[in-house]
């Protein structure tokens, strides 16, 4: 499955800030929106939220960068994230990481020259009992071992 | 006749293919003939056993496990003959590992299907708020007092006492924060909770909010939980069409209102703090405290914040049964806790019990332990934050103040089993680095002291002065856990300090490492 997000377009981003802006405390809202449509949050977003929140555009700014999950450019086509927390750390996990990195030829939070895959860590999916765990494109996986692990790269690459 | 099959949509059932395994039995179902409803239930909380697929018979529902795609013919073929089969355990709630725990919080999690009010109501659901909704805000707050209840989120603050705080503040509004953000390791209880009984939480919120005259609710999910965000939100969407959430619930006078909102992968929101400034649409940067939550909270008003378990243990306690929790446990520890068994274990899963179970028990006995058949070196318990222990340690009973007294903690009872290869240098390194990537930056031993800590354990690795920078880490932790605003710069010193004092073998030139401890 890839995930097909919409180009850019300020009367959507309009339209999507506009959705939630009454919400209390609506920014966290609104950057999960517009990342969900656009599949990262597009800089000039930011001035259009603050606008319509009545906030400066550095609070914006600054909401945006504090949290992991927001992007300021797409990933690839398929996101491939790993568990690297504790309790997949002591069911194998970092050798697994370490085979992921190596088939794709990138590091943890790196995308491939080709754009098809960006390998990201997730600190804890609550897989902890099916350790180590992974999400690719937000499908959960769980046991993973060597075979596993092949199949969901190979899958990302496709 | 149609055959009843439940299987779990839980993330974790999932995660081990029980879509797949759902679809097979479907499949072959039809290519047989036979008709089969299945409903997708939350999970029992056997891990080992996921895919575990339950048939509803005259004596019971019989469980099988773990299915895959491959073998799940032949269980049909099993379950329609209701003959012997390799995966067959028995009468579900007749396996010993379910059986010997006591189930409060988690009765009806793995029985249940979590999209249905009536099945819900069908298994003793909102009998607490009705009876609440009879009573006074005293007497409500009188029953969560005796029932000795202490937040399940970590901090094991007495509930009674919060929300009593709340109810005698006056405001204008008044606000109910479940604290869904759960991202300590080896924890997934919230997250099985809300996947397998949602109804639980929205009911114990509800009483809460009956309780302290809150009118409105907010339930703050981590966005690594994105099952548990569809469940809360189906089950929410269910309870106002039933009444039970909105205006003049279950026909009462009161009102109350959930919503969901999604975090966006900052550890530190689970601290009540940070978890606040975060719905308020800003950075999750630490509250200074005071004022508390519970006077200044939300938005600035009056607002009783709770771990998931803390009100998925309230409907329970409210439909009469305060003695009968206080009843377990042990010490000032009373009920019961829903322990995470995580890792490299054996049998992994959630057992829920009374307070006062050694931890050897949970480990070897009830975990059996390690899933590689290697020895068990090291345990951690409580999350990211929380200290590892050595064998030697585990005649340690499971309490809040028994754990303090051995420099410990048992946080939201996640237990982590780390087997022999286990490098407690490294597992100390990352607790720090971890307290690196996720400080708010709000306080400083926490922002600079995790940065200079990974940099010293790191020459201490390389056998640079070994003495000299241990003694230099021990003192950077005692700034940390007494200098720090919050919990994350405060106690990531408890596993890095238990990683020296218990594994001191693993600190040093690279000869001296990886023998065993002790």
């Amino acid at each position: 499955m890839t995930m097909a997000f919409e180009p850019w377009n300020v009367a959507r981003g309009a339209e999507i800030i506009t959705e939630h802006a009454k919400l209390d405390g609506a920014t966290l809202v609104i950057l999960h929106a517009l990342q969900e449509a656009f599949g990262y949050v597009p800089e000039p977003a930011i001035p259009m939220v603050a606008t319509a929140l009545n906030l400066s555009r550095a609070e914006v700014h600054g909401v945006f960068t504090f949290y992991h999950d927001f992007r300021k450019a797409p990933a690839g086509r398929h996101v491939l994230k790993l568990c690297r927390a504790e309790a997949c750390q002591a069911a194998g996990g970092d050798a697994l990481a370490a085979r992921a990195e190596a088939k794709l030829g990138i590091t943890i939070g790196n995308t491939t020259a080709d754009e098809r895959v960006t390998l990201e860590p997730i600190y804890c999916l609550g897989l902890c009992a099916t350790a180590p765990s992974a999400m690719l494109d937000g499908r959960v996986v769980g046991r993973l071992d060597e075979a596993r692990i092949d199949a969901l790269v190979a899958e990302a690459k496709r | 006749m149609t055959m009843r099959i439940y299987i779990p949509r839980d993330a974790g059932a999932v995660a081990v293919g029980a879509d797949d395994v759902a679809a097979a039995l479907e499949q072959a179902a039809a290519a047989g003939g036979t008709t089969i409803e299945i409903v997708r239930t939350g999970s029992r909380g056997l891990y080992w056993l996921e895919p575990m697929v339950e048939v509803a018979t005259a004596r019971g529902r019989v469980a099988f496990g773990p299915l895959n795609t491959a073998n799940a013919p032949a269980v049909l073929d099993a379950m329609i003959a209701d003959a012997p089969h390799p995966l067959r355990l028995g009468i579900a709630d007749e396996i010993p590992w379910l059986k010997r725990q006591t189930r409060l919080t988690f009765a009806r999690c793995g029985v249940v299907d979590p999209r249905s009010v009536e099945d819900y109501r069908a298994h003793s659901g909102y009998q607490g708020l009705q009876r609440a909704l009879q009573l006074s805000s005293d007497e409500i707050l009188a029953d969560v007092t005796a029932s000795g209840l202490r937040g399940r989120g970590g901090a094991g603050f007495p509930t009674g006492i919060k929300w009593k705080t709340v109810a005698q503040a006056s405001a204008d509004q008044k606000y109910i924060v479940c604290n869904a953000d759960e991202g300590d390791s080896g924890t997934f209880a919230d997250r099985m909770i809300m996947e397998g009984d949602p109804f639980v939480v929205i009911e114990g919120m509800t009483i809460a909010g009956v309780a302290v005259g809150a009118t409105k609710g907010y339930i703050y999910i981590r966005s690594e939980y994105p099952h548990a965000v569809i469940a809360m939100n189906a089950a929410i969407a269910a309870a106002k069409r039933a009444g039970y959430l909105g205006t003049r619930i279950g026909d009462s006078a009161h009102s109350f209102d959930l919503e969901v909102r999604v975090g966006a992968g900052a550890y530190v929101c689970g601290e009540e703090t940070s978890l606040l400034e975060s719905l308020e649409g800003r950075r999750g940067i630490v509250r200074a405290k005071p004022p508390l939550p519970a006077h200044t909270g939300l938005f600035g008003r009056p607002t009783v914040i709770n771990n998931v378990l803390s009100f998925a243990a309230i409907p329970f306690i409210l439909s009469g049964g305060a003695k009968a929790y206080a009843d377990f446990g042990m010490g000032r520890s009373r009920g019961t806790m829903p322990i995470q068994l995580a890792g490299n274990i054996r049998y992994g899963g959630l057992f829920e019990t009374a307070f006062g179970v050694t931890l050897g028990e949970l480990v070897d006995d009830i975990g059996g332990g390690t899933f590689t058949g290697r020895p068990v070196r090291a345990v951690q318990v409580g999350g990211p934050l929380g200290a590892y222990f050595p064998r030697a340690l585990f005649d340690t009973p499971f309490d809040y103040e028994a754990f303090a007294a051995r420099d410990g903690l048992i946080g939201h009872g996640g237990v982590v089993v780390f087997d022999d290869s286990v490098d407690m240098a490294r597992q100390a390194r990352f607790a720090m680095e971890f307290c690196a990537v996720e400080s708010c930056g709000k306080c400083t031993p926490c922002r600079i002291g995790s940065t200079r800590g990974v940099e010293t354990i790191e020459r201490i690795i390389r056998g640079e002065r070994v003495a000299e920078n241990l003694a230099v880490v021990e003192d950077l932790c005692n700034t940390m856990k007494f200098g720090s605003l919050c919990a994350l710069g405060g106690f990531t010193p408890y596993p890095v300090l238990s990683a020296f004092r218990h594994f001191r073998d693993d600190f040093g030139p690279a000869p001296a490492r990886l023998q065993a401890a002790e």
